[in-house]
């Protein structure tokens, strides 16, 4: 038995990680999830505002990384839309406007009552600018200076929601979501921390340890990863229970079940991989 | 039998099963899209009141195809197969490298450059470039909705200039001139992220760590919750920092901190890649899932 896993080919592994990923997928499998504190900040962060609030939405990722991020950024929009929010898209990545793209979908789709046919003046798409950092040093000191049109080529001053808005200090809230760079780490740097803007944040895993020591001083909130999205699509749902017959607004919590097993086979490798070495150690292979 | 043997047979039945259930839910793999008649109005000072009519069209669920309004939709669908087969080549690469996904690769590199490129041409050589510098010209051309009156912002030849000077590093000769342009460049970020990290991750990050040990209600009632997170947050930083502090031999009482700040370093770096893993599983699901809803509709 110990030479049949010492000689394991390793794509073995890879097929039963497809397995345990792909069976409580197809068998829709779903675990009851409890928001956490710093979640419940960042749902804190958009109900408590009055509705019809201004928010900045920026999403900053690309389809690579919209399995993890995209239920978050649908999450906002959904939690925005129910409070009737004003909301400001851009994005400091060029394949962002895609993303962007989706959120106005959902806008469109789901709350046609408050949002169809009122571009410009409930939501605005402001679209992708390049300069990383330096565009957000710009849009919270003076957004025209930045942004002169929107995505259509449309006059900021000829649009009813950026009119008077002179800069990103006088919205309620910024949300962003982020996979890297430029994204979550530079709108604190360069504008909730200095300008102390009200600022929630949605990013990857990997990003999440780095934006840990900004919570509470310096961030509101942060959804980490998709277990953040599927705490918050849960506590959007239990504020409003009528969300729960829409399926697309359960997308984090369906993958959390595929994430439960993958969590339980890694750590059973983990502790296999260890058994094999201590073996191999008392043989003297090791 | 050989193990790559067993696990490519293992494949070709999960491939099998795919194209069955293919055949059993006829009507995925397939994209159904409703009309939607958009009107708009637009009016200025100079010209009469005009509406515009288009469409959009709306994805829609394959039950609703036998709806009125609804129809196939041939480049959506064509979409739906071509993503399906780009996501199927990269994850032949577990098997092992092949000619299938370096083809995808490519592919996949190819397209995100050229997205990138006509993005960035859009957005800043055509709106913030040529705009600012001929806004007559970009009036008549892109922007018909500038105000008249705007006029040449002269500033913006600046850049324009170090665009050009940046550009002659592909020029056969005098490509020493690319690295002034790239010198103000380095020169302005560097002092742009300068102050920002001082401010927020410097002077920022002390406020943040500077927090009482133990931690009171107004009654009096200790918090031990919070006075156990803040002792843990200021013992961490501390044992940390002594860690990386090499001017003092690590002997006696600062050898005992610094292995402390070893132990917090490591269980930060477990923390970090436990999320760095959930987050690729979370990636897997999300393609696994469109595989299996979107286009086999299992």
């Amino acid at each position: 038995m110990l030479e049949i896993l010492q000689n394991l080919d390793r794509r073995w592994i890879f097929l039963v990680m497809f397995v345990a990923v792909a069976v409580p997928l197809i068998m829709g499998t779903t675990f009851p999830e409890t928001p956490s504190d710093q979640v419940l900040a960042v749902f804190d962060a958009v109900d408590n505002l009055p509705d019809g609030s201004n928010i900045v939405m920026a999403l900053d990722y690309d389809p690579a990384s919209a399995g993890e991020l995209q239920p978050m950024a649908s999450a906002f929009t959904r939690h925005c839309a129910l409070k009737k929010h004003n909301i400001y898209f851009m994005t400091l990545w060029p394949p962002g406007i895609n993303m962007i793209e989706g959120s106005i979908n959902i806008l469109n789709e789901e709350y046609p009552e408050t949002y169809k046919g009122k571009y410009g003046t409930k939501y605005v798409n402001l679209g992708f600018r390049a300069g990383n950092e330096g565009v957000i040093k710009l849009v919270v000191e003076d957004l025209k200076k930045s942004y002169t049109t929107d995505i259509h080529g449309t006059n900021l001053d000829n649009i009813p929601l950026t009119k008077n808005l002179k800069n990103i200090q006088q919205v309620d809230l910024l949300a962003n979501v982020s996979a890297g760079y430029p994204g979550s780490q530079e709108w604190v740097l360069y504008g909730s921390s200095p300008f102390d803007i009200p600022t929630v944040v949605g990013c990857t895993g990997v990003q999440a340890p780095i934006m840990l020591p900004y919570i509470p001083d310096q961030l509101t909130g942060m959804l980490a990863a998709i277990k953040g999205a599927a705490e918050y699509e849960q506590a959007i749902i239990n504020h409003y229970p009528e969300l729960a017959k829409n399926p697309k607004a359960k997308e984090g919590l369906v993958r959390m079940g595929p994430q439960l097993v993958a969590h339980v086979l890694l750590i059973s490798l983990i502790v296999l991989g260890n058994v094999i070495y201590f073996l191999e150690r008392r043989q003297g292979t090791a | 039998m050989k193990q790559s043997t067993i696990i490519w047979t293992l494949l070709m039945v999960f491939g099998g099963l795919g194209l069955i259930s293919v055949q059993l839910f006829r009507g995925k793999g397939e994209v159904y899209v409703r009309e939607v008649p958009v009107e708009a109005k637009s009016s200025s000072k100079t010209s009469p009141e005009q509406t515009y009519r288009w469409s959009t069209y709306q994805e829609v669920s394959a039950k609703e195809k036998d709806d009125p309004g609804i129809s196939f939709s041939y480049s959506r669908t064509l979409g739906l197969w071509v993503s399906a087969f780009c996501t199927l080549a990269i994850f032949s690469f577990l098997y092992g490298d092949n000619p299938l996904y370096k083809f995808t690769e490519s592919v996949f590199v190819g397209v995100s450059a050229a997205y990138a490129m006509v993005v960035g041409f859009w957005t800043e050589i055509v709106t913030n470039l040529y705009a600012k510098l001929l806004p007559g010209m970009a009036r008549m051309s892109f922007f018909p909705d500038m105000e008249s009156d705007v006029q040449s912002d002269l500033l913006y030849l600046i850049p324009l200039v170090l665009s050009v000077l940046l550009l002659w590093r592909l020029a056969p000769k005098g490509n020493w001139i690319a690295r002034w342009p790239l010198a103000f460049f380095i020169g302005a970020t560097a002092g742009i992220r300068l102050i920002s990290y001082l401010e927020t991750d410097f002077i920022g990050q002390l406020q943040s760590t500077i927090m009482p040990f133990i931690v009171f209600t107004a009654d009096g009632s200790l918090l031990w919750i919070k006075s156990l997170r803040n002792t843990v947050v200021i013992v961490g930083v501390t044992s940390c920092m002594v860690y990386f502090f090499f001017s003092v031999e690590h002997e006696g009482i600062v050898k005992y901190i610094s292995r402390l700040g070893i132990w917090f370093l490591m269980i930060t770096f477990g923390a970090s890649f436990a999320y760095t893993v959930m987050g690729r599983i979370a990636l897997l699901s999300a393609r696994l899932d469109f595989l299996f809803n979107d286009w086999l509709g299992i």
